[in-house]
C-alpha cells in the first residue's frame, strides 16, 4: 500500500498559503480563514506547525475581527460566525487564545428564540451553526453564555427517522449535518439523546465498495466523508462497523504524490480543504506518525486537553 | 457536491453511473417540467401534507431510487400519525400499505440504499408500542430478598439468586423500560413498605451521563434495622407522570411485590473477608447444582408482572411481521442479497419477541444467527455490524430459557475459605462475544464473568445494579472512559480487566460517552476541591481520574494493558485510596 507522503503535503500545504496569485487562492480569497485552519491544523497534525510565523497570522486573523465581534473570510469581507470558528480554532492550535476579547464575540446574540442559530445579521438558520456556536463558546470555556437547553432541544428537533440530522426541522440527513449535530450533542453532555445503533448503521452503510465514504444514500464517496462520518461514528462509539484498511487505502489512493495534496476522489485535483480533511480522517484511523485528533473539536487532543485539563 | 476538473475516472465507477445517468436521464424529461408545477402549486396554495404525501408517491413510482422522496414521506406519516388526521388514525390500516409500496422498491434493487432505511422505520412502526412498559424489575415479583451486612453468607435457607450483601446501608430497586422514560418519581412509583418512607426515595435514572431520562432507574432503600420480614410493594405509573422520550405517556399501571428477610452481621465471619481475595478462576468454580432450580424460576417470574393487555391488541403487528417475514424469504430463494438477509433477522427477533413476551422463547434464534453468520461472509466491510448484532442474539438465546443460563450458573467457591458458600457466579465467557446485551434479564446477577470474549464495549452494563465481581478479562477494551457504565455500579467491589487494549490506541471512541469536562457533563469544581489532583497531573491522567475517583473497589487487576506501568499504578493507589489488591498485590 502506498504510504502518507508527509514530506510533500507540508511543502503543498505551505505553498499554497505563498502563492497568492494561484487560482485557489483568487477563488478562495474570502475563506482564507477556513483555508488557514485547515491548512494550519493539518500542518499540526503532520508535526510541522512551527514551520509557519505565528505572529504573521495571529496579526493577520485579529485584522480580520470586526467591530461587532464577529471575524470575516479575510480582511475586508463580512463577518460571519463561519469565520470566527476557524479563527478561534487556530487561537487555541497556538495556544493564543488569551489575545481575545470574549466579551466582545457576540454569539450569544445569533441564537434565537427556539433555540437554533443564525449565521450572520442576515439571519439563515442552520444546525451547522449551532455547532459553531457551542464549539466556539466550549473553546473559550463560556458556554454558559447561551441557552444549552434550548440549543440541544433544536438539534433534536432536526432528528430524522434514519437516526441522522438535517439542517433545519424536516430536513434530510446528511453525513456533514450529522457531524454538527452529533458534534454539539457530544460537546454539551447529549450524546444520550441520539440513537446510536441506528445512525450507526446508516452512517456505516456510508462506506462503498471502494472503501471511501460518502455522505448521503447512493452518492459518490468523497475524502471530505472521512472527516464527517468518521468523527461521527467515533464520537458514538460504533467506527468499529466499518472497514479502517479500506478506507485508509481510498484516503491515501487520493494522494498526489508528486506535488503534494490530498483530492475528494484518486485521480482528482487537490485542494487545500480535502488535504486537510484526509490528513484528519487518517488520524482517526489511527494512522502511524500522526498526532491524534479530537472528533468533536476538530483540533489536536493535545489541545484540547491543554484547554480543558492544565492549570 | 463539489465541482472539479478530474481526470480519469475509475472504469467500474464510470460504468455504474452512465448505468444510472441513463435510467435517471430517460425519467428527469418526463418530470422535469412536472417538478416544477409541483413546487409552483404548493408555493402558491399551501398543499395539505395528505397531498404532499401523494406527491412523494409519484416522485417514487418515477424513481424508486430517491432517498428525499423516501425521507420526506416519513416527516409527513409521522406528522400525520401524529396529528391523528382522518385516514391515519390508526397504523393498522396504513403501515400494511406502507410495506407494500417499499416492497416495490427494495424488490426492483435490492442493493440501492433509497428504501432500506424507510423499511427499517416501517418496522420500528410495527413492533415498538406507544406506550412505554415495565420490562422487568430487581426484586422481581414474589422474590424472597435475604439482605446481609456482610459478604459470608449461607444462601441455602434461601434461593441464593435473592441473597444480596450490601455493607452500604441500603439495597436497589431496579425499574427496566422498554424504552427510555423521563419523570420517575416517588409521585409516579410507590412503595410501600415498613421501614421506609415513599416520599424519601429518590429515583435515578441511569444514563451514561447526567440526563433526565433513561430505560432503567434505580432507588435505594434503607436496610431495616428492627424489622427483619417484610413485604415491599411497588406500584409503578398509578398516577401519570411517566413519559417515554417520544412523548408518549406510561399507561399501563403495574404492581409488584417481594419479601425482604435481615440477616444481621455476624462478626466472625467479617473478619475472614477482609484478607480475602475473590479470583474467578476455573478452579473455584462448580457447576451450579440442580436442587436449586426453583430459585432460577424464581428470576424468570420477575418477567410475569402483569402485563396481559398488550398481547391481544397486538394480532395485527404480528400479522403484519408474518408477512413480511414471508416476503423477504421469497426474495432470498431469488437472490442472495444482505439486505434481505438483514431484513430478515430483523423480522425473525422482533417476532419472536412479540409472539412470546413473556415466555421467553425464541424459536428463531439458531436461524438469525445463521444469517448473521452469513452476512459477515457476504458483506465483510461491515463484519463487526454483523458481529456484534450477532453476539446481541446469542445472548438473548442463552437468557431466554431456564435450561440455556443454568448452563451458564456456576456456584463459586472461595479457595481460601472453603467452607462458605459464595454466590451464583454466571459465567459468559469464552462465548466470542463483541457487545454485551440481554441485560433485563440479568438484573439478578452479582458475580459475572466475560472474560475471554472480544467485547469492545460494555454499553448497556450499568443496568446490573447488583454486580459486586466482574471479570473482563481478556477483552479488546480499548480505554479506561469505556468503563463509564462501571461507576453506576455502587456495590461493585472486585474489577478485572486485565489483558484488554487499553493504551494502545491513540483515538478514544468512548472520549465523550463519559463524563468529564470536555462535554461540560461534570462542574468543574469537581476536580479543582480533590486533594487528589495535588498528587496527579491531571492533564495526562484526566481519564483515570474521572473514571475510578467514584469506585469504590477492593480489588483490581489491570495487568497486560499498555497503560498499566508502575507509574500508572501509583496514579490510581492515589485516586482510589480504599483500593485493598491491585493486580494480585495486597496494598499496604
Amino acid at each position: 500500500m502506498a504510504e502518507l507522503a508527509v514530506d510533500k503535503h507540508v511543502k503543498y500545504i505551505l505553498s499554497v498559503e505563498k502563492n497568492k496569485d494561484s487560482f485557489e487562492s483568487v477563488v478562495m480569497d474570502h475563506l482564507r480563514m477556513n483555508g488557514a485552519y485547515w491548512g494550519l491544523t493539518a500542518l499540526d497534525l503532520l508535526g510541522k506547525l512551527d514551520s509557519v510565523n505565528v505572529d504573521e497570522v495571529i496579526s493577520w486573523i485579529l485584522k480580520c475581527q470586526h467591530e461587532s465581534g464577529g471575524f470575516s473570510g479575510n480582511i475586508g469581507h463580512d463577518p460571519h460566525i463561519l469565520y470566527t470558528l476557524s479563527a478561534v480554532q487556530v487561537l487555541a492550535l497556538f495556544n493564543k487564545l488569551d489575545v481575545l476579547d470574549i466579551d466582545k464575540l457576540d454569539i450569544t446574540g445569533l441564537q434565537n428564540e427556539d433555540g437554533s442559530f443564525s449565521g450572520d445579521m442576515w439571519g439563515e438558520v442552520d444546525t451547522r451553526f449551532s455547532y459553531i456556536a457551542i464549539c466556539c463558546l466550549s473553546i473559550l470555556c463560556c458556554l454558559n453564555k447561551i441557552n444549552v437547553e434550548k440549543a440541544v432541544s433544536y438539534i433534536l428537533s432536526c432528528k430524522n427517522l434514519d437516526g441522522g440530522f438535517g439542517c433545519t426541522p424536516g430536513g434530510e440527513s446528511h453525513a456533514g449535518q450529522i457531524f454538527c449535530c452529533v458534534g454539539a450533542l457530544a460537546l454539551t453532555g447529549s450524546l444520550h439523546y441520539v440513537d446510536k445503533d441506528l445512525l450507526g448503521w446508516w452512517l456505516c452503510e456510508r462506506q462503498v465498495k471502494s472503501g471511501g465514504l460518502n455522505g448521503r444514500p447512493e452518492k459518490l464517496p468523497d475524502v471530505c466523508y472521512s472527516w464527517w462520518v468518521l468523527s461521527s461514528l467515533i464520537m458514538i462509539d460504533r467506527v468499529h462497523w466499518i472497514d479502517k484498511e479500506k478506507l485508509v487505502k481510498f484516503i491515501l489512493d487520493c494522494q498526489d504524490v508528486e506535488n503534494g495534496g490530498i483530492s475528494d476522489r484518486p485521480d482528482d485535483a487537490v485542494d487545500v480543504y480535502h488535504t486537510y480533511f484526509g490528513v484528519a480522517g487518517l488520524s482517526l484511523l489511527n494512522y502511524p506518525g500522526l498526532k491524534a485528533i479530537d472528533p468533536a473539536y476538530a483540533l489536536p487532543v493535545d489541545v484540547v486537553n491543554r484547554i480543558f485539563f492544565s492549570g | 457536491m463539489h465541482g472539479r476538473p478530474r481526470k480519469t475516472p475509475k472504469p467500474e465507477e464510470e460504468a455504474a453511473s452512465v448505468a444510472k445517468a441513463q435510467k435517471l436521464r430517460a425519467l428527469q424529461t418526463q418530470f422535469f417540467s412536472f417538478h416544477h408545477n409541483k413546487i409552483f402549486v404548493a408555493e402558491s396554495m399551501k398543499r395539505s401534507e395528505q397531498d404532499e404525501l401523494k406527491y412523494t408517491e409519484d416522485m417514487i413510482y418515477k424513481n424508486f431510487s430517491n432517498y428525499s422522496a423516501w425521507h420526506n414521506r416519513s416527516v409527513l406519516l409521522s406528522a400525520l400519525f401524529e396529528k391523528k388526521a382522518e385516514g391515519f388514525l390508526s397504523k393498522e390500516k396504513v403501515l400494511p400499505e406502507e410495506y407494500e409500496f417499499i416492497h416495490q422498491a427494495i424488490f426492483t434493487d435490492p442493493d440501492d440504499q433509497s428504501g432500506w432505511f424507510y423499511h427499517l422505520w416501517l418496522l420500528d412502526q410495527t413492533v415498538t408500542t406507544d406506550s412505554p412498559l415495565l420490562a422487568s424489575s430487581w426484586p422481581g415479583h414474589g422474590y424472597d430478598v435475604l439482605l446481609v451486612e456482610d459478604r459470608c453468607y449461607n444462601g441455602s435457607a434461601f434461593s441464593p439468586f435473592t441473597a444480596l450483601h450490601s455493607d452500604s446501608g441500603s439495597f436497589p430497586i431496579v425499574l427496566y423500560f422498554n424504552q427510555p422514560v423521563g419523570g420517575v418519581s416517588s409521585s409516579t412509583v410507590t412503595v410501600e413498605c415498613g421501614f421506609n418512607k415513599n416520599e424519601d426515595l429518590l429515583w435515578k435514572p441511569l444514563s451514561a451521563s447526567n440526563s433526565q431520562t433513561a430505560r432503567v432507574w434505580v432507588a435505594h432503600l434503607k436496610i431495616p434495622s428492627s424489622d427483619l420480614h417484610s413485604t415491599v410493594e411497588v406500584s409503578v405509573g398509578h398516577s401519570k407522570g411517566i413519559i417515554s422520550t417520544r412523548g408518549f405517556e406510561y399507561s399501563h399501571p403495574s404492581m409488584f411485590s417481594f419479601k425482604v428477610h435481615v440477616q444481621p452481621m455476624e462478626r466472625d465471619f467479617s473478619q475472614v473477608s477482609v484478607a480475602e481475595s475473590i479470583s474467578l478462576r476455573e478452579e473455584n468454580f462448580k457447576i451450579y447444582g440442580a436442587q436449586s432450580e426453583e430459585s432460577i424460576i424464581n428470576s424468570f417470574n420477575q418477567l410475569s408482572i402483569e402485563n396481559g393487555h398488550e398481547s391481544t391488541a397486538s394480532n395485527w403487528r404480528s400479522e403484519a411481521l408474518a408477512k413480511e417475514i414471508e416476503c423477504f424469504r421469497e426474495l432470498l430463494s431469488l437472490m442472495d442479497c444482505k439486505i434481505g438477509k438483514l431484513t430478515l433477522a430483523r423480522l425473525l427477533m422482533a417476532y419472536d419477541v412479540m409472539s412470546y413476551p413473556f415466555a421467553n422463547k425464541l424459536v428463531h434464534s439458531e436461524e438469525v444467527l445463521e444469517l448473521y453468520s452469513d452476512m459477515m461472509k457476504l458483506d465483510p466491510t461491515h463484519y463487526q455490524y454483523y458481529k456484534d448484532e450477532h453476539s446481541m442474539v446469542l445472548l438473548q438465546k442463552v437468557t431466554s430459557s431456564k435450561e440455556s443460563l443454568l448452563q451458564h450458573c456456576f456456584q463459586y467457591k472461595d479457595s481460601v475459605s472453603s467452607a462458605i458458600c459464595g454466590p451464583i457466579c454466571l459465567r459468559l465467557n469464552n462465548l466470542s462475544l463483541s457487545r454485551m446485551g440481554a441485560f433485563e434479564k440479568l438484573l439478578w446477577v452479582q458475580m459475572l464473568d466475560l472474560s475471554d470474549n472480544e467485547l469492545q464495549s460494555i454499553e448497556g452494563l450499568e443496568a446490573m445494579q447488583l454486580l459486586s465481581c466482574l471479570s473482563l478479562r481478556n477483552n479488546k477494551l480499548r480505554s479506561l472512559t469505556a468503563l463509564e457504565p462501571l461507576r453506576k455500579l455502587k456495590l461493585l467491589r472486585v474489577l478485572d480487566i486485565s489483558y484488554n487494549q487499553i493504551g494502545d490506541h491513540s483515538i478514544d471512541t468512548t472520549r465523550y460517552l463519559c463524563s468529564s469536562p470536555l462535554s461540560h457533563s461534570v462542574g468543574s469544581e469537581s476536580t479543582k476541591d480533590e486533594t487528589v489532583t495535588r498528587d496527579v497531573a491531571l492533564i495526562d491522567n484526566w481519564e483515570a481520574f474521572y473514571i475510578f475517583k467514584d469506585f469504590n473497589l477492593n480489588q483490581l487487576d489491570i495487568v497486560g494493558n499498555t497503560i498499566a506501568d508502575e507509574k500508572f499504578k501509583s496514579v490510581l493507589v492515589k485516586i482510589m485510596p480504599k483500593l485493598k489488591q491491585l493486580d494480585g498485590k495486597l496494598l499496604g
